[in-house]
């Protein structure tokens, strides 16, 4: 049988001669499987002419092997046993087009990842890595000769949230003069940074920092801004996708309001009168509302849940009124746009833990525990209380205490630290003793300050005399042990460096809580078609060399939606989705797989089962002939139409019947 | 939780009355069946039951003690023939908690082959129908508050109860509240009119555990009267014209020291201390010695108020 197939393999210079590299891997590979058993064993397999062995394949002088010997016609086939395809199958594809032939003329083989990685016994592994080698030489004999093909590439991108990292990411682009469609779900761009006062380790303030980037945003030529908008439908693939976005009606033409907020003094209701959600309810707004000063673009939302007219269809609409752009429109409703791009770059951030699943603490309980967030509202000057550290009961703190890993660091919440908390914990320590002069306890696990900069904050925050206790809290209670203590909240901490159990009376108490994923990420993985960790923050495609692509091309993170970051570490892989994505464009062509599938017309029996189900509409139906017929440009190469075809018409490059059966038969045949 | 029997005005609960019923616990077993007959759902004591298994064995033999357990389970079954799972109603919490381990480790454990195998020993079998159900349990989630609010006759108004719940009712293996801030006790309290009054120390150690025979004899006295005191204090700070508690033990370690403490301490203290089910029976209008709340050591007259004055001035959650 194996002969039979190889006979009808394309002869090319008088038949198949393969070569075999296998490689040494330093002792990856070497320290288990005996490499020189596995050469010698592939120089007895049938049409293998050259064996050869080598310490690192992927090297360049290990390259130049292969492509010597295919210059120099030794052979016109090519089996490389190493590491994995996801990991090298392009490197050795490309050397094997430079050695002057169709990269498709390769097959790899997996004795690293599959073999000795995972098999302890020498013996059995080198057996394992003869059987995987022999696969591959009855499998690469069958191989057809395939031309490269590339797919041309939109030179618009998406970028899907504008915090700081979706801002950075779409100015970068759109610095370099490509079209980015900037979509973010909140009526302002901003994000979580936004609501911060101070950032960490320079003070600098948050919001100087950020609103000239927003501005340049809105401002910018190149930059298309949809807020109040989500991102509903995607499909197509890298280079080549269309977006399909919600916009959320506002009740405001955007194109006519200017943000002078005269609406907002109009309202029937005098005071605010739902809980405001930038100021995460420390504060009440109007129905119609802006979310902070600076928001951008500085367009009013009227919310129907609250407004009197969506609610009761009676109201003097003095808003409408005082309105001199005529910009109030209150029969709005969703609109869509449906949009061409090239690459994609999800930034969607974070949601913060919610302290209330741990009742130890008493957040919701206890009126002056805060959370690190709600803190951040009541520093800024912008904030509800005006920058005025004023406690929920009116009070002002004379001791504060601040819970550092709410949620992180806890395997019944997070195992994984959230890397931010010690650095804002500090932060919010010297910006609580700098406006209140408050004692400030800090209560810590371990303090992890490992940035620019960041352990000399730490020190600077010791020398302010801040107190540092090492102790997880075991709760907070506001029941009096001493009278010193009543009419407080006592923090209840072993103190592992003193090695005793502490009561800390505080006024106040701050949970820094813990970064986690946004509530619908779920969706929003399956919506692009990525993955998520365990944790449920995007996955990067390599941890170490491709930390913001994914492993659907063209799709890249910013941020902290890949897992826990701070604002520089989220600039700086912003700018780096951008690049990345900059790169595919300037590039100006994707290579496509050669796997596409094609129609045996002889065996086609015009059933149209394959047709209905191509998920990318390649299939046509050739109604005179009564065949179906492959586009092979739009073909992606997902094999359903191959496996769902009764009659074994519809084929795969490189997945034919044959080329399986043999890679089976090659493992069978030497086990 | 549970699916209430389609007949539940007729339904009846197997219960495991334990040590306690007829000691320091009297007056909690006593209330405990005149409240659920009230309500409609009598307790059927269990017949020749034993030992839960609490107490030091598990520290001695732990499979022995779980198979004591494991007994009771199986006399409910078979009180209790069918395919339907068997509500068994311990009201001691020490054998609340020491019956959910052995329903567990029949269900789960290691050693679950080896129970069943002492148990076949005595011509007996568990399915694994029997659940361990605390009263508290059963009243906020089978009998319901609107039931129990409905029967009330005397509302408890302005009376401000400090609930507390003890360590071992709502945990290790029990899921019916929330083990850091239960909540089950403060709702019945506030479905017979009364007022509960929210505390952190709900679920603190009174130091039960930490003795045989009181805290003055016992192994830890100073230890014990510690965790007491602290409960006790707070609850009188917290302005308790009654503690509810559901347990014999911390019923009795609370209730019986006070004088010692107070010396001990020099703080004053005089805080009645009674069951839960002996508060719901005043307010179901139930005659106080079938309550037993003669056998209180520090009872006296509620003070229930007539009218509600306007806007009481008590911080509530």
């Amino acid at each position: 049988m194996a002969e039979e197939l190889t006979a009808r393999a394309p002869s090319l210079n008088g038949g198949p001669r393969i070569g075999v590299y296998v490689c040494h891997c330093g002792l990856n590979i070497a320290g288990t499987v005996d490499v020189q058993a596995v050469v010698e064993f592939a120089r007895t397999l049938p049409n293998v002419t050259v064996a050869r062995e080598y310490r690192f394949m992927c090297s360049d002088p290990g390259q130049e092997l292969i492509e010597q010997d295919l210059r120099e016609g030794l052979v016109n086939r090519v089996v490389v046993a190493s590491c994995s395809p996801l990991m090298h199958e392009a490197t050795f594809r490309r050397a094997t087009a430079e050695g002057g032939t169709s990269p498709y003329l390769f097959q790899m083989a997996s004795i690293r990842e599959l073999v000795s990685w995972v098999t302890a016994d020498p013996e059995d592994a080198t057996e394992k890595a003869k059987a995987h080698v022999a696969a591959a030489v009855r499998r690469v004999a069958l191989h057809e000769y395939l031309e490269p093909r590339e797919a041309p590439v939109h030179p618009d991108v998406l970028v899907v949230g504008g915090g700081i990292a979706g801002i950075h990411a779409a100015l970068t682009l759109a610095d370099a003069g490509k079209h980015v469609y900037l979509v973010e779900r909140e009526s302002t761009i901003g994000g979580h940074m936004a609501m911060f006062d101070k950032t960490f380790p320079t003070l600098d303030c948050a919001a100087c920092i950020l609103t000239p980037k927003m501005s340049a945003v809105r401002a910018h030529p190149n930059i298309t801004l949809w807020t109040y908008s989500d991102v509903v439908e995607v499909s197509g693939y890298t280079g080549d996708f269309t977006v399909r976005v919600r916009h959320r009606p506002r009740y405001v033409r955007e194109d006519l309001c200017t943000g002078c907020l005269a609406c907002i003094d109009a309202c029937v209701h005098k005071q605010g009168k739902v809980p405001d959600e930038f100021n995460l309810g420390l504060s009440k707004r109007k129905p119609v509302y802006i979310p902070f000063p600076q928001a951008t673009p500085p367009v009013v939302v009227v919310d129907p849940e609250s407004c009197i007219w969506f609610k009761t269809g009676k109201c003097p609409q003095t808003c409408v009124e005082a309105c001199e752009r005529d910009a109030f429109d209150f029969t709005q409703t969703e609109t869509f746009d449906e949009v061409k791009v090239g690459a994609i770059i999800l930034a969607t951030g974070f949601r913060t833990f919610d302290p209330r699943r741990i009742p130890e603490y008493g957040y919701g309980r206890y009126p002056n525990v805060y959370t690190s967030l709600e803190v951040e509202r009541l520093l800024n000057a912008a904030g509800p209380t005006a920058g005025e550290i004023v406690l929920r009961d009116g009070s002002r703190p004379t001791a504060i205490g601040i819970i550092h890993c709410v949620g992180s660091r806890d395997v019944r919440f997070h195992a994984y630290c959230s890397r931010v908390c010690c650095m804002y914990s500090l932060k919010l320590a010297h910006m609580l003793r700098e406006r209140t002069g408050a004692e400030i306890y800090n209560f810590y696990i371990d303090i992890r300050a490992p940035g620019k900069g960041y352990e000399e904050f730490y020190d600077k925050i010791l020398r302010e005399g801040v107190h540092l206790i090492r102790g997880r809290v075991a709760e907070v209670t506001d029941e009096a042990a001493t009278p010193e203590e009543e009419g407080h909240l006592v923090i209840r901490a072993e103190d592992t460096l003193l090695g005793m159990a502490r009561r800390i009376p505080v006024d106040m108490v701050v949970l820094a809580v813990g970064l986690e994923p946004q509530p619908d990420t779920e969706d929003v993985r399956r919506l692009f078609n990525i993955s998520c960790g365990g944790e449920g923050f995007f996955t990067e495609r390599h941890p170490k060399l491709a930390p913001v692509s994914t492993f659907t091309d063209g799709v890249f993170l910013a941020g902290a939606c890949q897992g826990p970051k701070d604002i520089p570490d989220t600039v700086a892989q912003a700018g780096a989705a951008a690049a990345e994505a900059l790169a595919m464009i300037d590039r100006g062509a994707v290579a496509l797989e050669a796997n596409t599938a094609h129609i045996d017309e002889e065996r086609c029996s015009g059933c149209k089962t394959c047709v209905g189900l191509c998920p990318f509409s390649a299939i046509t139906f050739d109604e005179e002939r009564q065949k179906a017929r492959v586009n092979e440009v739009v073909c992606k190469g997902c094999g359903i139409c191959v496996a769902a075809c009764p009659s074994g018409a519809a084929q795969q490059h490189l997945f034919t019947d044959e080329q399986i059966l043999a890679e089976i038969e090659g493992v069978l045949a030497y086990v | 939780m549970t699916t209430m029997p389609a007949s539940a005005d007729t339904h009846t609960y197997p219960y495991y009355p334990g040590c306690s019923a007829d000691g320091v616990g009297r007056g909690f077993a006593g209330s405990l069946h005149a409240v659920f007959e009230r309500l409609g759902f009598p307790l059927v004591d269990l017949v020749d039951w034993n030992c839960c298994g609490a107490t030091a064995w598990p520290s001695v033999d732990d499979s022995q003690a779980l198979a004591l357990g494991a007994r009771n389970l199986a006399l409910a079954e078979r009180a209790r023939p069918g395919s339907e799972p068997v509500d068994l109603v311990a009201s001691c919490a020490g054998c609340y908690r020491a019956l959910l381990r052995s329903a567990e480790a029949l269900a789960r454990g290691p050693t679950r082959s080896r129970l069943a195998g002492a148990l076949e020993a005595v011509g007996l079998a568990v399915e694994g129908r029997a659940r361990p159900r605390h009263p508290v349990d059963v009243l906020v989630n089978d009998v319901g508050l609107d039931r129990i609010r409905a029967a009330v006759v005397r509302p408890l108004t302005g009376v401000r109860v400090v609930s507390y719940y003890g360590c071992q009712l709502v945990r290790p293996l029990s899921t019916f509240d929330d083990e850091h801030d239960p909540v089950s006790m403060d709702r019945l309290v506030e479905a017979i009119g009364a007022e509960p009054v929210d505390w952190p120390l709900k679920t603190r150690c009174c130091g039960g555990s930490c003795y045989c025979g009181g805290p003055v004899i016992g192994a830890m006295p100073e230890a014990t009267m510690q965790l007491s005191y602290l409960l006790l204090r707070e609850a009188s700070r917290r302005g308790a014209d009654v503690i509810a508690t559901v347990c014999p033990l911390c019923q009795f370690n609370l209730e019986g020291f006070q004088d010692q403490m107070a010396r001990r301490f020099g703080h004053p203290l005089d805080v009645p201390v009674a069951f839960l089910t002996q508060l719901i029976g005043i307010a179901l209008g139930i005659d106080d010695r079938r309550l037993g709340l003669h056998r209180l050591l520090r009872w006296r007259p509620l003070p229930i108020r007539t009218v509600e004055p306007e806007a009481a001035g008590h911080a509530r959650r």
